[in-house]
Order: C-alpha cells, then sequence, then structure tokens
C-alpha cells in the first residue's frame, strides 16, 4: 500500500463521481486509510493538475472536489453540450447575491432592499435549485425564510459560503467606498435566527 | 414566407385593439432606476439635489405610462417618497418639544443609505457573475445541470439597458408637438405595418440608427407606434439593440434568419399565436 497507489485511487474516484466528493465521503469509501493521507493525496492532485497544460483541473466546490474543465475552453465546450449557456437576468443575480449575503432572509427583506416585489424572482430561483426554503421566521405571519443551496455553491464554482469574496472586497473591486456594516432591516422585527420546521 | 408576411399575418391577430401591454424584465425598480439618473447626472449621492432628480424621475414615468408599460406600484411610491422628501426639506422643522433642539436630520438621509445598500448588492451580482459558472465557462462530466442549462428565451437581456432606450425614446419624441387639439381622424399605420416597413428598412444594411427608423414618424401617435414596433422586433429577435458605449448611439441591427440554427424563432412564434 504505497503513497502512490492511494493516489492513484482517489484519482479514479473523483473521475468517476457525479457530484463533488466530500472528505467525509472519501474517507468511508477508503476506510482501510488513514484520513490524513487522503488528504496528501488530494493535495497532491491538486498539485498535478494546477500545474502544465491539462484541459481538466481538481476543483474544490460546494465542500468537496471536482474535476472541471478549463474556464479559457468554454467556447468549445459548449459546441458539445449543444446548449446556450444560462443567462441570469439582472434581477435574478441581485437577489441571489443578497440572498447569500444576508441569509437566513425573508421575501420582505429581500424586496426592502431591492425596492422592487421579488415573488417572481424567487420562485424561478427556487425552480433552478439554487435557494431553499430554511424554514419560517418566528414573527407575525410566520414568513418563509430562504437560503442558498449546495447547487448555487456548485453552479458559481464556490468551496463554501466563507469564500464568497466580502461586500468589502467587492466594493475595493468596484473602487466604491459604502459602509460595510450590516444593520438589522427594519422590517425583522423579533427573534434573529427563529425557525422552525 | 417572407419576414413581413410572417409579421402582419402571424404576430398580430387582433391588430386593431389599441391597448398594447408590455412588460419587461429589463426594469430592476426605482433603486436602479434613481442611481442611473445619478450616475448620468454625475451627482454626489451624499447631495442629491431632489427636486431635479424628481422632476427627471417624473419624466421616465410619464413615458413609460404613455407606452403602456406596466408600471409597479414600487415605482409610484418611490416618486411619492420624493415629493415627500422635497416638502420636508422645503418646510422649517418644528423644535423638538423635549430638548427644544431644532431636528437636524437630513431628510434625505434614510433614501441615500438604501440606494447605497442596494448599489452594494448591485455590484456584489456583478462580482457574482464573473465567476467561473458550471455550465457557461467550466463545465464538469455531467454537466448537464438540467435546470441551468435550458435557457428561456425571454430572459435574453437586451444589449441596450432598458433606461436608455426610453431616454432615446423621449428625445425623439420631444422633437414632435405635442398635439394640442383633439382630433377624429383616420386610423395611422398599425403596429404590424410599422414591422414590415421597418424589416424593409433594414433589409441589406448592417445597421440603422434609432433615431433614423423615427424620421417620418410625424406625429407622437406616429412615434409610439414605431417604438413599439421596435420592442416587438426586438423581442422576437429579429433586430438586436446595441451601442458602442454607454449613453452612446443606439443601433438597431437586423438578425439574419438563416438556414438551421434560428429555426426555434419560427417556433416560437407558432406556439405563441397560433
Amino acid at each position: 500500500m504505497t503513497g502512490t497507489s492511494l493516489k492513484s485511487v482517489v484519482e479514479s474516484l473523483l473521475f468517476v463521481a457525479d457530484p463533488p466528493l466530500t472528505l467525509d465521503k472519501l474517507c468511508s469509501i477508503l476506510e482501510e486509510y488513514e484520513r490524513k493521507d487522503i488528504v496528501a493525496a488530494i493535495d497532491d492532485i491538486l498539485a498535478d493538475y494546477r500545474q502544465g497544460s491539462r484541459g481538466i483541473f481538481l476543483a474544490e466546490v460546494a465542500g468537496g472536489w471536482q474535476f472541471r474543465s478549463r474556464p479559457e475552453n468554454a467556447d468549445y465546450l459548449r459546441r458539445l453540450s449543444r446548449t446556450r449557456p444560462y443567462r441570469f437576468s439582472q434581477s435574478s443575480m441581485e437577489t441571489l447575491a443578497i440572498i447569500a449575503y444576508r441569509q437566513p432572509i425573508t421575501r420582505a427583506e429581500v424586496e426592502y432592499l431591492r425596492g422592487v416585489d421579488s415573488g417572481g424572482v424567487l420562485k424561478t430561483l427556487l425552480d433552478k435549485k439554487l435557494i431553499r426554503i430554511l424554514g419560517k421566521k418566528d414573527i407575525p405571519g410566520r414568513p418563509l425564510i430562504y437560503g442558498t443551496s449546495r447547487e448555487f455553491l456548485e453552479a458559481f464554482n464556490l468551496k463554501d459560503l466563507a469564500s464568497l469574496p466580502t461586500l468589502k472586497e467587492v466594493q475595493e473591486l468596484t473602487g466604491h467606498d459604502l459602509l460595510e456594516t450590516q444593520e438589522e432591516l427594519p422590517l425583522s422585527a423579533g427573534d434573529e435566527q427563529g425557525r422552525v420546521e | 414566407m417572407t419576414l413581413s408576411q410572417f409579421a402582419d399575418a402571424a404576430l398580430f391577430p387582433d391588430s386593431d385593439q389599441t391597448v398594447y401591454t408590455i412588460r419587461t424584465e429589463s426594469f430592476e425598480g426605482p433603486f436602479d432606476l434613481l442611481l442611473h439618473l445619478i450616475k448620468k447626472n454625475e451627482i454626489d449621492i451624499y447631495n442629491i439635489p431632489i427636486a431635479a432628480i424628481t422632476r427627471q424621475y417624473l419624466e421616465y414615468l410619464d413615458v413609460m405610462q404613455e407606452l403602456n408599460l406596466d408600471i409597479a406600484g414600487d415605482f409610484l411610491v418611490m416618486a411619492s417618497t420624493l415629493i415627500q422628501i422635497k416638502s420636508r426639506m422645503l418646510l422649517p422643522l418644528p423644535p423638538d418639544e423635549e430638548t427644544g433642539e431644532e431636528e437636524v436630520e437630513d431628510p434625505r438621509a434614510e433614501l441615500v443609505a438604501r440606494l447605497l445598500e442596494y448599489q452594494k448588492y448591485k455590484e456584489a451580482a456583478m462580482t457574482l457573475g464573473q465567476r467561473d459558472l458550471l455550465g457557461r465557462d467550466v463545465f464538469a462530466r455531467s454537466f448537464a445541470a438540467p435546470e441551468l442549462a435550458e435557457s428561456l428565451p425571454e430572459e435574453e437581456p437586451l444589449e441596450v439597458e432598458m433606461f436608455e432606450l426610453i431616454e432615446a425614446f423621449q428625445r425623439v419624441l420631444a422633437v414632435v408637438p405635442a398635439a394640442t387639439f383633439h382630433e377624429v381622424g383616420a386610423e395611422g399605420p398599425s403596429i404590424a405595418d410599422r414591422i414590415s416597413e421597418i424589416l424593409l428598412l433594414l433589409q441589406g444594411t448592417e445597421a440603422a440608427g434609432f433615431e433614423e427608423i423615427f424620421i417620418g414618424s410625424a406625429t407622437r401617435e406616429a412615434v409610439i407606434v414605431t417604438f413599439l414596433a421596435i420592442l416587438e422586433l426586438c423581442k422576437l429577435r429579429m433586430v438586436k439593440l446595441t451601442q458602442a458605449q454607454s449613453f452612446g448611439k443606439i443601433w438597431i441591427i437586423p438578425v439574419m434568419l438563416a438556414a438551421g440554427g434560428d429555426a426555434i424563432t419560427e417556433v416560437d412564434i407558432d406556439r405563441d399565436f397560433a
């Protein structure tokens, strides 16, 4: 049982698996190996694909790893799939960003931030499985609260929510000096995280 | 079947009907419109001239109304908020009864805070959209996440921002004198007629300027019909609207219905209007 063979096993598993494989899943499959050796094997594979002129790389998404094609080859890959890439409208991107940064969040809070009715957009995002219902807020009316899904992390190439660029970084990128604070919205009276079900 | 026949026969089964309602996803709401006006006028967001901005804002609503665009209630709420802020700025403030001091808070403060908050998420949305998106920039082996692969034709955004298009339309409309008397006369050309004319005009050309299309539209009614015809052509993806830079000249580019790939358009027409 040398390190090389473990690496090759892990590589095979990552190649064949459909959703991103998490470390826990890998450990449960490879029960005869040590967790730290598996981590080392993944690091090895990550490094292998990072260098050189490979057409694929090992992406860290949604808490796991998945082989993906290089972004610079996207034009050719699109010919293979024969589908046009889904284009997000500005309203869905705005709504998605608000939910990603402020979850758990209710529809009324999204609409307060956007200044516009957002029921339709929320439904579209739910249909596309990019957001999900987390439960109900424990305030009068018991409104639904929304958050982003695992599919959101997969679609946007994110390891986890913490790897979203912070709003401060976004401002530095766009050159705007805005307030970073996330104050409680005037709408969300009552218990912060109160959710049932 | 030629394009213009298509337009006549299939698109407007009830073209003598005078009420057209156009909905568009491109309007992101009152905050977006206000930020657009602030950017366009190069205004300091912390010192917004409320009177000037309110006037421009209401002009937009007028034009949208004239086009029978479905103005969401949110736009009207913002209009009344703006007017309320202006009136609070005009009135002397009563001294606070308990402390005897005058209240000094700027009535614009809350609006500015909300605009900045909105802008923050608008920018976050842009940054998010620039990431390597699965199914667009990167692909995994089972990449056809079916929910994301199917592309809904109506979500295809215009390449010109809706507000800018309205602005261009406003400019054209400003040239035409408003009719000061009520005229009962023969009906002008219908939208279907204008569509055929515009397609004829675009035949063999690569692009036409937005304003040039309106030459010959002498009355407000004619201008509006022409504009609605352009919107309809966009919706059917027979033309595209583009511009080289923000606030630049808007061009109308005919989309060739070449054999093969674009058969989708015809299917769509059949489904929607048959």
